[in-house]
């Protein structure tokens, strides 16, 4: 999806109103589960296996039960479970990076060597695993995303910090007689700072997604919780019968709103580059 | 004085020299020249002279005394570009008060527009934002400066206007210059005495 | 074969919040480029010389506005158009070798090249030998990766990539920066030699000596203006340059002038008049107020009031 055709405006605007669609879109799955979610739990059976229509956008499913009301209850709990994953991930990734840039040799080695493991292990093997051996559930799966996913972001952060020592302006810093705790405070901060967030941002649709792909393969969270990858995972069953609604619906929206976090990231990270922040 | 004896560096302790053994002494008020073609350490000889790495032989001292860590360095280096010398995230007024705020004068001698202030480093031209350096690296507690290729991005006539700039104030405070370029013209124009260290008989 | 008119390049760009102003890059750029030809572009660094590149080769960023007339080979071009001659027509050479991909050998890069600006993928691996042969490079340079190269060799194999097209304008962006004599030398030869072969050089850099060593012509550049178009003969001392600015220019260099040249400094600020108003010794409230027109004078043109 191209942005730039859509919006044709210059950039501060386009991403002001891109950032601002992006939260209203949150904002929507977080209210309207709160406000209509209970009404996925409903059972009507005279109601069953009806295609989508103006009363039930997303149709039905083969209890009878509101497939709007359970993708937005299952698109909240992946969002939740997503966004902690992400957020445990990115501090992992931020204190790993920062040491392994700072703490001299031995430790950047080490860390150096984990992050090569976790990324030659393959991801979806690594999250079975760790999923598995916490018990699943919520739980399980936030301590498995968050457990596999800081390695490409600690890569980032510690390459940065380590130009950044090595670049002319920070020993010209020491040069002009300023401390290491000024230098760190003045000069890395509001240059790593950015890139963190960005990380965080580009952070979150990974955790969806992988959230959600562990509970479709069966290793997450309970099928009793709507959560996006169990009712995908349920429709799977009926796709052969003609219920294409069941998967499209849900999927559509996980799409939706993983590509809104990456467009998100993207903006956001143009916002906060002193190079492109005045187009 | 500026003095170094005898210093010599290599970057791999068991890599070639890349110089041994020189001796250079820059007095106050007087413009030194170091000519010679690119890749030849001489960047890396003024980045030892300021303090930014340390010889693995001989000293340097300034008056006598050894160079001092974690103060302002009396000795400041200017890089042939200004714009891997200043932070990108900063605007020009936080840059230029990083060590100092500069006089008022200092800023109309350097011909450093009020306006320039608000802007970031990318938005100045390279002339520009080297005298934003240059203002930046001329503290009053600068005793020395060394040139490493300062205006060999700029058009004949910024050159000239920032050199006119730097020679004025050099005078008035009585600084000893260091002159690093590959430009035989500018440093014969420039300096009475060079160091042909780096200039290989051909 | 080129042939720019009043060409000015204007960036919008925010001050604070969503309040936007815009300004200008180029104000007013002319000037033209026949085959068998180098016209040099000179001036002030800082002054959009780059731009114009840019503007060549329709790699401005978004929030840049052009226009003016552009006529390429006889046609009016647009920014579509310059997408489109990019690299087949229009072929830049550009300033370092960190524009060469650093994990491709350079072999593969140059047929690269080649098969982008039409050779077929068969014919594309002997035509980068043979531009290897032109360059006095030897054949298993092909083999290499850039980081294998010495600066000299790195310029030929950027050259070689630019030309080994069917592109008969070649842009060449500050060509000489940070090379040392005998390199720059044979830099700027090689470009003497494209034209000479009938391509159209337009050479971009801010170091006039350089340029004067191979253009034909020298179109001078200052605040965003074409002041002066020359013949390259001209700069000799004699006074036969029309603007002040060009004479500034020239007499700023450390083997000539130097700080000595330099004139004193007006207070007048200048907006929308003359950019050299700064220095100029002849400046009067006319200059102030307005931009002087391109007046041919002497075979070349210039724009000065006083002129």
């Amino acid at each position: 999806m191209n942005v730039h055709a859509l919006l044709p405006m210059d950039r501060r605007s386009r991403t002001i109103a891109v950032i601002l669609g992006c939260l209203a879109l949150f904002a929507c799955v977080f209210t309207g589960a709160w406000l209509y979610g209970d009404r996925g739990e409903v059972t009507a059976l005279t109601l069953r296996k009806l295609p989508p229509s103006l009363q039930y956008p997303f149709g039905t499913d083969w209890l009878g039960r509101d497939m709007l009301a359970r993708t937005l209850k299952g698109l909240r709990i992946s969002l939740r479970v997503g966004l902690t994953a992400a957020g445990c991930s990115a501090g992992i990734a931020l204190l790993l990076g920062l040491c392994a840039a700072t703490l001299g040799r031995a430790v950047d080695a080490v860390i150096t060597w984990l992050v090569d493991i976790a990324m030659a292990t393959p991801h979806l093997v690594l999250l079975i695993l760790i999923s598995f051996a916490c018990g699943g559930g919520e739980k399980g799966v936030i301590i498995a995303v968050a457990a596999s996913h800081w390695p490409s972001l600690t890569r980032v952060i510690r390459a940065e910090v380590l130009a950044l020592r090595s670049s002319e302006y920070i020993q010209l810093s020491r040069q002009l007689g300023k401390r290491p705790l000024y230098i760190a405070r003045h000069h890395m901060l509001p240059h790593v700072l950015p890139q963190f967030m960005v990380g965080l941002l580009l952070l979150f649709p990974h955790a969806i997604l992988h959230a959600a792909a562990l509970t479709f393969l069966g290793f997450g969270m309970s099928p009793h919780t709507p959560a996006i990858g169990a009712l995908l995972a349920e429709s799977m069953r009926y796709l052969s019968m003609g219920l294409w609604w069941l998967a499209v619906a849900p999927g559509l929206t996980l799409v939706i709103t993983v590509k809104a976090f990456d467009i998100l990231g993207g903006n956001v990270r143009a916002l906060l580059d002193p190079k492109t922040c005045r187009e | 004085m500026l003095e170094a004896k005898k210093v010599a560096f290599r970057y791999a302790t068991d890599g070639p020299w890349l110089f041994q053994g020189l001796d250079i002494d820059i007095k106050p008020g007087e413009i030194v020249g170091l000519p010679g073609s690119s890749g030849k350490g001489k960047s890396t000889l003024a980045k030892t002279l300021a303090g930014y790495m340390k010889p693995h032989q001989g000293s340097i001292r300034i008056d006598g005394h050894p160079l001092q860590q974690k103060a302002f360095n009396p000795v400041q280096l200017l890089f042939q570009h200004p714009e891997l010398a200043v932070n990108p995230r900063w605007k020009i007024k936080k840059l230029l008060a990083e060590a100092a705020a500069p006089s008022s004068d200092l800023l109309t001698e350097l011909s450093i527009d009020e306006s320039w202030m608000e802007r970031y480093p990318h938005e100045l031209s390279g002339g520009e934002l080297q005298r934003v350096c240059l203002a930046r690296a001329l503290h009053p507690k600068t005793q020395y400066l060394l040139c490493d290729e300062m205006t060999s991005m700029l058009d004949a006539l910024t050159q000239a206007i920032i050199w006119k700039a730097v020679l004025g104030i050099a005078k008035k405070r009585n600084l000893g210059l260091l002159v690093i370029s590959h430009d035989s013209a500018l440093i014969s124009s420039l300096c009475r005495r060079t160091l042909d260290y780096f200039i290989q008989p051909v | 074969m080129l042939d720019i008119k009043s060409l000015s390049i204007g960036f919008s760009s925010y001050s604070f919040g969503l309040k936007k102003h815009t300004v200008l890059a180029i104000r007013s750029l002319d000037l033209s480029v026949s085959k068998k030809e180098v016209l040099a572009v000179v001036g002030q660094s800082g002054a959009g010389k780059s731009l114009l590149a840019h503007a060549l080769l329709g790699i401005l960023p978004r929030n840049a506005s052009l226009s003016g007339d552009l006529t390429f080979k006889g046609k009016k071009l647009t920014p579509k158009d310059m997408a489109l001659l990019r690299g087949r027509e229009i072929a830049l050479i550009p300033q370092s070798m960190t524009y060469l991909n650093p994990l491709l050998k350079v072999g593969v890069q140059i047929a690269r090249a080649a098969e982008l600006s039409g050779v077929s993928p068969k014919a594309s691996w002997k035509a980068t030998l043979e531009a290897l042969r032109r360059y006095r490079l030897e054949e298993k340079i092909a083999r290499r990766f850039p980081f294998q190269l010495s600066g000299g060799m790195a310029r030929r194999i950027l050259t070689a990539t630019a030309t080994i097209g069917k592109a008969d304008l070649i842009l060449a962006d500050e060509p000489t920066n940070g090379l040392d004599q005998a390199t720059a030398g044979e830099t700027l030869g090689h470009l003497r030699g494209l034209a000479d072969a009938g391509k159209a050089v337009l050479l971009i850099t801010h170091d006039i000596e350089a340029a004067l060593s191979i253009a034909d012509r020298v179109t001078v550049f200052c605040g965003g203006v074409t002041v002066e178009e020359a013949r390259a003969s001209d700069f000799n001392g004699s006074g036969k340059l029309r603007h002040p600015y060009s004479r500034a220019l020239w007499d700023a260099l450390p083997g000539r002038g130097f700080v000595k040249s330099l004139p004193a400094r007006s207070p007048i600020s200048s907006s929308g008049g003359c950019p050299f108003i700064f220095f100029c010794e002849k400046s009067t409230p006319l200059c102030e107020g307005s931009l002087p027109g391109i007046k041919n004078l002497n075979q070349g043109c210039v724009r000065c009031h006083h002129a």
